[in-house]
């Protein structure tokens, strides 16, 4: 009797905790967007930003982040499935093994405002190219590089389960075992993993305050090219992400608006980074689906 | 003078013993099962034979395995040697690709690429495995969609497809119900005829059903091998009978 009541009393408590977490995530959510409603309007999204004067829009910060994010992910991910794969399929245990994962978790716990200085360091001044989407995107790939391998180190152990040994019996080898076999079946999980980075990078400041610099001008998207800094391709050109204007418009904005813009530009990042999330569960989802055969 | 024989084999994981001093050898065209309590060593024996078990790092081997004359573990190519003899797994591992893709796999891997000759390896081995009329509408499906029994099926066709002549199988039914049970126990009886089959079970009756020869072992040593019939009526030795008979094990 008395352990029943304990039972149902506990119960009560863990549905109360796993709601008020719940609550306060849409209470958190629901507060940003409605502050930043007024901004949601395409003028806002895709308009220039003004330096001086109200009703400015987040145009070029929006492609700033969002190819800052793509450059980033073309470093990132084939560094971080390969090393997963190494760690998953070649790696012995023994003492390099365990400093290979020594290293991973110490980059793990790396503070980003320490990647964003020794990137200033390294990706700014000692190769002269000073604040360029590169130099950010170098940083960030630090920053993402551990949950990369780690997810693609998951990923690849648990497709190879199995399926490895069928494969290495018919008279494959280990290579093409894993390229036919074990990184297709893989790849979903990879996947859900690089999105979900993704919604990190996309919402990452602090590595980027000192590498990718605070500037965003005027984009010709004419003029298509990978080096020259006229370009809004370029990767040497400096480049003011969405999450680094808010931090600016807060601490040093000169817009009469700022309070405004800034609530509207975290409005629309909460909504890229919840978009990034449910894209990885759908996606990963569809590919499961189309694996299996169940649909 | 058997298809495949193994000369005073020694196995060990590390320092701990897994096969002891094994002379065992394998008739060709003909099921032998490999039957004995749990971790006696008839898997671990079963995966000598196409060198799986060169995947654990810690595994030594002393001794010979030969194939067709030939010791596998000096200078054999690895892959050839998987080629000719397959392995069908305990738990049905398709490839999360469709039916087609499962079995053309092991062609294509060996450089088979024109499109007709898949097709016609691919039909060839499904009703060798007697599963054609049951997927021939959807090759192009998932063969993760199959049934337990199904899969183990299409895994013994995929096997087929690279033209092995032995089967190596560790424990193939053990993961699926009775009805597809009986039908995987069917289709190796045709096997037979083809293929020299080598089957770890558990299951005593199974390997009574199926079998033309019985190897007992025990504690990593073969204690008896013999005809089915004579392992199962006339036991020579003690352990194998108290086995049989259900005293142990």
């Amino acid at each position: 009797m008395k352990a029943k009541f304990i039972d149902k009393i506990a119960t009560i408590i863990l549905y109360i905790i796993a709601f008020l977490i719940v609550a306060l995530l849409v209470s958190f959510i629901l507060y940003i967007i409605y502050q930043g409603r007024s901004s949601l309007n395409l003028n806002f999204l895709f308009g220039k930003n003004k330096f001086n004067q109200a009703g400015g829009g987040i145009g070029p910060q929006l492609f700033n982040s969002f190819y800052l994010l793509i450059i980033s992910l073309i470093i990132a991910v084939p560094i971080g499935v390969g090393a997963g794969i190494y760690l998953a399929e070649y790696a012995k245990e023994g003492l390099l093994l365990n400093i290979i994962r020594l290293c991973i978790e110490t980059m793990a716990s790396l503070p980003s405002i320490v990647v964003g200085l020794f990137g200033m360091l390294v990706f700014v001044q000692f190769t002269h190219w000073g604040y360029t989407i590169i130099s950010g995107a170098l940083a960030i790939t630090i920053i993402n590089l551990p949950a990369m391998t780690r997810v693609s180190e998951n990923a690849v152990r648990v497709a190879s389960q199995g399926v490895k040994e069928a494969s290495l019996a018919l008279g494959a080898t280990r290579f093409q075992t894993i390229r036919k076999v074990v990184l297709p079946s893989a790849i979903p999980q990879i996947l859900t993993g690089v999105i979900l980075a993704a919604g990190r990078i996309f919402g990452e400041a602090a590595a980027l305050l000192y590498t990718a610099g605070m500037s965003a001008g005027s984009m010709n998207f004419h003029h298509i090219s990978l080096i020259d800094k006229a370009s809004p391709f370029s990767l040497f050109r400096s480049a003011e992400t969405l999450s680094i204007y808010i931090w600016q418009l807060n601490s040093e904005g000169t817009v009469p608006d700022a309070g405004k813009i800034a609530a509207g530009a975290s409005a629309v990042l909460i909504i890229m980074v919840l978009i990034f999330n449910f894209g990885a569960r759908f996606i990963g989802k569809k590919i499961y689906e189309s694996y299996t055969g169940s649909k | 003078m058997g298809i495949m024989e193994t000369k005073n084999l020694n196995l060990f994981y590390g320092t701990s013993q897994a096969l002891i001093n094994i002379n065992l050898d394998v008739p060709k065209n003909a099921v032998t099962a490999l039957i004995g309590p749990s971790g006696c060593g008839k898997s671990t024996f079963l995966r000598t034979l196409n060198r799986m078990n060169d995947l654990i790092d810690s595994v030594k081997i002393e001794g010979e395995v030969l194939f067709e004359n030939i010791d596998i573990y000096k200078d054999y190519d690895v892959i050839k040697l998987r080629k000719r003899v397959g392995m069908v797994f305990q738990k049905p591992n398709p490839f999360p690709m469709s039916i087609y893709d499962n079995i053309a796999y092991g062609p294509r891997i060996h450089g088979t690429k024109n499109k007709a000759k898949l097709d016609e390896i691919v039909e060839k081995s499904l009703k060798e495995a007697v599963l054609w009329e049951e997927v021939k509408d959807r090759l192009k499906k998932s063969a993760m969609g199959l049934s337990g029994g199904q899969q183990q099926r299409l895994c013994i066709a995929r096997v087929l497809a690279v033209e092995p002549e032995v089967l190596l199988m560790d424990e193939p039914t053990s993961a699926l119900d009775p009805i597809s049970t009986l039908k995987i126990e069917e289709l190796m009886d045709i096997l037979k005829k083809k293929y020299t089959v080598i089957i770890v079970t558990h299951n005593m009756q199974q390997a009574g059903r199926i079998s033309d020869f019985t190897a007992f072992f025990l504690n990593g040593e073969v204690v008896e091998r013999n005809k089915t019939e004579d392992i199962f009526y006339k036991p020579r030795d003690k352990r194998t009978e108290d086995y049989i008979t259900g005293r142990f094990g």
